[in-house]
């Protein structure tokens, strides 16, 4: 059954800015999408776009079916119904995310007693058992978010997003502000409850190795446009775009001497979302652009099993072009 | 912390820009647990702080006291002349009278007699009035406590109410056009905008009749419910000028720190939970936009004591504020004395209160 | 904020490329100027309140053209006491027969001046004991807070009230007196910048390369803090024109010069208020209020550009 249908989603900016620019995604009841990308590249408006969380000025177009319902076009008082009952969202950097002065039980409580009609007394008792459930004493409700490590914090975060019971969880960044360690009790306190709970998970961050280990697919998106999709594994060790290559690459295989030699980072950033450059808007930074990329701009296409890549090396067999590309990419070797 | 919103402030020149006291609130949270956990260690730590608060408040009082002794001397006019109003007295009179106002006593006794009787409450006896100084300021309190207190509630309440509103939507039309209004009220001489009331609606104009009574508390001879309609008719032209004077600050104040939170992510993840915009606003934004607002009412509700001085002259309210107009013009140094003296006490108090009360509101900074 | 326009190109070497520097510096300042003026303009409010400064400014320069030289004089007076607007005197006259336009163009005078010297008086209290303290560790600097927060405590009218009772009366009592009783919101702001500017790591080199603390202070703290002092001044002015106007209506000014306060007192003296006599006593309130006015919007304009995080302001 699916969970999360996303069709051409757009979102422009008060401004011009085009942070999202037709967007298609799936997701199924309990499986694991990650989406990965540079910061920029329009993922946490991606996220807020789901429940519909931007700004009254941001121009959003598509449609974001949640079980089968269109939260773009349904009433106000249905997305809120929908909103954290149907979908809940884990925020990055949980300190700002939180209200400093409520207690984290109350924040925890306060969804609850909205949507799912509870007594205080139940709610108490259900907050007390969600912070066990993510590993915290229940004796933890009192405190103030100031009072709390950063990794207790996403800990009540994580409690707070399970507290309706909902279908979908969107985690934006879950971990960027934590120490590794951390990071790696969160991910795998994420992946135990989504596994236990049969969630469905939307996983945003910019670490796709993260992404790798959590998710059963991949979604790479850069300047507002899914680039690759495909099965995590896959994506992340074979990539089939440059930008989703250059990616996985940034990361270094610890204990392999060959990545220590070889850097592959990406030069340049990710363009002005207000002034997009022609054609496929990876050809500035792209190491092995063709002349056709400045021009055409590339469609996501079917790139074997299950994925979809949008190059104009993917699914095509132009030799003379692929030599030209090669020479121009070793003109491009020097420069790093 | 507030010290960025000051300069909008700078009406209030006492307003109390950064010396809030989250800088002095001990121990930073979740350090290192000592031996008596959390608690009590955040417990110690906030009565170490109230108390050098309490200490730092007596001080300031005991040089307000000083001040008050030595400033008022300094009037370089003779008070037994002023006293006797230029009628001719003999010398050996003059003699008596500063005998009897301990004038005749050299300065260091007169200071140290000061100071003991102000201690004990005794401010010394009006030359104006040949009554106590405490008599004539207990006197005129309850009046204007009765006054600025119910102006202090209405544009507080007033205040936080627009200017939440104003914040919330700020851009909008009616957030403009608050603003603006509340820039103009706010430059509004208070003085002028009462002796105007009082043209417009007590003596009455064109066509608009007197409504309201020129000043006073009271017309007399009233009983009962009859006496405290009567006393409320008097207030609402002295209310309103305080309130048309006094919102503005508050309302922008509150506007400006409800700015300050809205960009925040904790009111997406408020929204996100599905709640009603007004219950983001009342629940989420409002409580954390208040706690700088919350100092500036502390610092009004000094004044409330120290009464407005304008207002009550022109309105001839018999209050503090009244009183102290009408002794500085004779001069009458013990009053004059004592009405400094209860005013910066006044303003010093709820200054500590707030300084005291502030990390009960605000969790952060520890208890 | 403006850092850039304020480190200064010339060190102790390189004299040859000190006059460079010094035109660098110039155009540097220029550019910043430029900037501010483009960010100043988008604010509607600022400009309203420039465009009516403007105004009384010239009406107060030009005073004895607009209403004549004469006008103030009680013996000289042209109309009747009291009369009410006519073609004559478009605001009717006061109690000795002088006209109220006259007597409100030549209050301007008085009002501007005593609004910016006892601003400047007090913006120059608070800067040096904001940058001493803020700059200076050791006990002084403790003693000098404390008298700051004592002042801060002070009801601020009372003493300016009080100040002004026991010296002459005299504008410049007034002047000192606002001057006096008002600077300590500045001296904690400029201490709050100070302390922040010397944090930053050129601080640091200018005290490696001999700079004695006079050095630091006046060619580094100083002008990092001058930017948020114009915005504090502007603010202090208009409350000072308030301060001002409430003195003399309590008669605690020079009660030979005209200014608006003053006009009020007398008129409520002349019983203006019973007899309803409106023309006589709208208009030094109504001026009052727009001078004031203008220069909050013109301080919150300033603020506002120097501090674009404080979100939009009409």
């Amino acid at each position: 059954m699916t969970l999360l249908q996303v069709r051409d989603l757009t979102v422009t900016y008060d401004g011009g800015a085009r942070a999202v620019r037709g967007v298609d995604l799936t997701l199924a009841a309990g499986q694991k999408l990650g989406v990965a990308g540079e910061s920029g590249c329009g993922k946490s408006t991606l996220a807020l776009a789901l429940l519909r969380l931007l700004p009254a000025s941001a121009k959003v177009t598509g449609e974001v079916l949640l079980g089968g319902e269109d939260v773009l076009t349904m009433k106000w008082g249905r997305v809120r119904a929908v909103r954290w009952a149907g979908a809940s969202i884990v925020f990055q950097g949980a300190m700002h995310s939180l209200n400093a002065v409520h207690r984290v039980g109350d924040q925890i409580a306060e969804p609850i007693l909205l949507h799912k009609r509870a007594t205080r007394e139940g709610a108490r008792r259900k907050v007390a058992e969600l912070l066990e459930h993510v590993g915290l004493p229940a004796a933890r409700a009192a405190s103030y978010p100031h009072e709390l490590s950063g990794g207790q914090r996403q800990r009540v975060m994580i409690a707070m997003a399970l507290a309706c019971d909902p279908e979908l969880i969107v985690a934006d960044e879950p971990t960027t502000a934590l120490d590794v360690m951390i990071q790696a009790q969160i991910l795998g306190l994420i992946s135990r409850l989504v596994a236990e709970q049969d969630l469905g998970l939307v996983m945003i961050s910019h670490d796709l190795a993260v992404l790798a280990d959590t998710c059963d697919r991949l979604a790479v998106m850069y300047a507002g446009r899914v680039v690759e999709e495909g099965p995590a594994a896959q994506v992340y060790a074979d990539a089939l775009h440059p930008y989703g290559k250059a990616l996985s690459g940034s990361f270094p295989t610890i204990g392999d001497p060959a990545s220590r030699f070889a850097p592959r980072g990406l030069p340049g950033d990710p363009p002005d979302p207000a002034a997009l450059p022609p054609g496929c808007t990876f050809h500035p930074r792209c190491p092995v652009a063709l002349d056709v990329c400045a021009r055409d701009d590339q469609e996501l296409r079917p790139a074997g099993a299950g994925r979809r890549a949008a190059c104009v090396r993917v699914g095509r067999t132009g030799a003379a072009e692929d030599v030209r590309a090669r020479v121009r990419g070793q003109g491009r070797e020097p420069e790093h | 912390m507030t010290a960025d919103s000051t300069p909008a402030l700078a009406k209030s020149a006492d307003a109390r820009p950064g010396s809030g006291p989250a800088a002095a609130a001990g121990p930073e949270p979740g350090a290192r647990p000592g031996t008596r956990g959390p608690r009590a260690r955040n417990l110690r730590a906030y009565l170490q702080y109230a108390a050098a608060k309490i200490v730092g408040a007596a001080v300031s009082l005991f040089a307000v006291l000083v001040t008050s002794f030595f400033l008022f001397r300094l009037i370089p006019s003779d008070p037994v002349k002023q006293m006797t109003g230029g009628r001719r007295v003999s010398t050996q009179q003059l003699a008596a009278l500063r005998h009897q106002y301990g004038l005749d006593q050299p300065m260091w006794k007169q200071f140290t007699s000061y100071i003991g009787d102000a201690l004990s409450g005794d401010f010394g006896i009006s030359y104006q009035y040949h009554t106590p100084v405490i008599d004539k300021i207990t006197g005129a309190l309850p009046a204007t406590l009765l006054l600025t207190g119910t102006a202090y509630v209405l544009y507080s309440a007033l205040g936080i109410w627009l200017g939440t509103r104003s914040g919330w939507r700020s851009g909008s039309r009616s957030d403009r056009f608050h603003t603006a209004f509340a820039l103009t009220l706010y430059s509004v001489p208070s003085f002028w905008l009462g002796l105007l009331l009082i043209i417009v609606f007590a003596v009455g104009i064109g066509p608009i009749p007197g409504m309201f009574p020129t000043g006073g508390l009271e017309q007399g001879g009233l009983h009962g419910f009859s006496y405290v309609v009567d006393v409320a008719h008097h207030m609402v032209l002295p209310v309103v000028t305080l309130v048309a004077v006094g919102y503005a600050q508050t309302l922008l104040v509150m506007r400006s720190s409800l700015l300050d939170e809205m960009g925040s992510d904790y009111l997406t993840t408020a929204r996100a939970k599905g709640l009603r915009d007004d219950l983001v606003r009342r629940r989420h934004a409002v409580p954390n936009a208040l706690l700088p607002t919350f100092t500036l009412m502390f610092v009004n509700l000094g004044h409330v004591v120290a009464g407005q001085i304008l207002v009550e002259t022109v309105f001839s309210w018999p209050g503090l504020g009244g009183l102290f107009y009408q002794a500085l013009s004779v001069p009458d140094l013990p009053l004059v004395q004592g009405l400094f003296f209860v005013f910066a006490t006044a303003v010093i108090l709820a200054n500590t209160l707030a300084d005291i009360l502030y990390p009960l509101l605000d969790p952060r900074v520890g208890r | 904020m403006t850092t850039s326009e304020t480190r200064k190109a010339s060190g102790p070497g390189a004299p040859g490329s000190v006059v460079d520097a010094r035109a660098l510096a110039r155009a540097r300042r220029r550019a910043s100027l430029a900037r501010f003026w483009r960010s100043y303009r988008a604010h509607r409010g600022g400009l309203w309140g420039l465009g009516l400064l403007i105004v009384f400014a010239v009406v107060a320069v030009t005073a004895p053209l607009l209403a004549g030289a004469d006008s103030q004089s009680v013996t000289d007076a042209e109309g009747g006491p009291l009369e009410g607007p006519s073609g004559r005197f478009p605001l009717g006259t006061d109690q000795f027969g002088r006209s109220v336009l006259a007597l409100l163009v030549y209050g301007s005078r008085i009002s501007l001046t005593v609004g910016l010297l006892a601003a400047f008086l007090c913006v120059a209290i608070g800067t040096v004991v904001g940058i001493v303290a803020g700059h200076f560790r050791g006990w002084y600097a403790t003693v000098l807070m404390r008298i700051t927060d004592w002042f801060l405590v002070m009801p601020t009218l009372v003493l300016a009230i009080a100040l002004a009772t026991v010296m002459s009366r005299s504008m410049w009592t007034v002047i000192i007196a606002i001057g006096v009783t008002t600077w300590p919101t500045t001296a904690r702001l400029v201490r709050a910048q100070t302390l922040s500017v010397e944090s930053r790591p050129y601080i640091e080199r200018a005290r490696a390369l001999g700079g004695g603390h006079g050095h630091v202070m006046v060619r580094h703290v100083l002008p990092n803090v001058m930017p948020l002092v114009l915005a504090q001044t502007t603010m202090i002015i208009s409350s000072a024109i308030l301060t001002e106007a409430t003195l003399a209506f309590l008669g605690l000014s020079d009660p030979t010069i005209t200014s608006w306060g003053g006009m009020l007192q007398d008129a409520r003296e002349a019983g203006a208020v019973s007899a309803g006599d409106w023309w006589y006593l709208a208009p030094p309130g109504i001026a009052i209020a727009a001078v004031a006015l203008a220069f909050t919007l013109c301080g919150r304009a300033v603020e506002s550009v120097l501090n674009p995080k404080l979100g939009v302001r009409s």
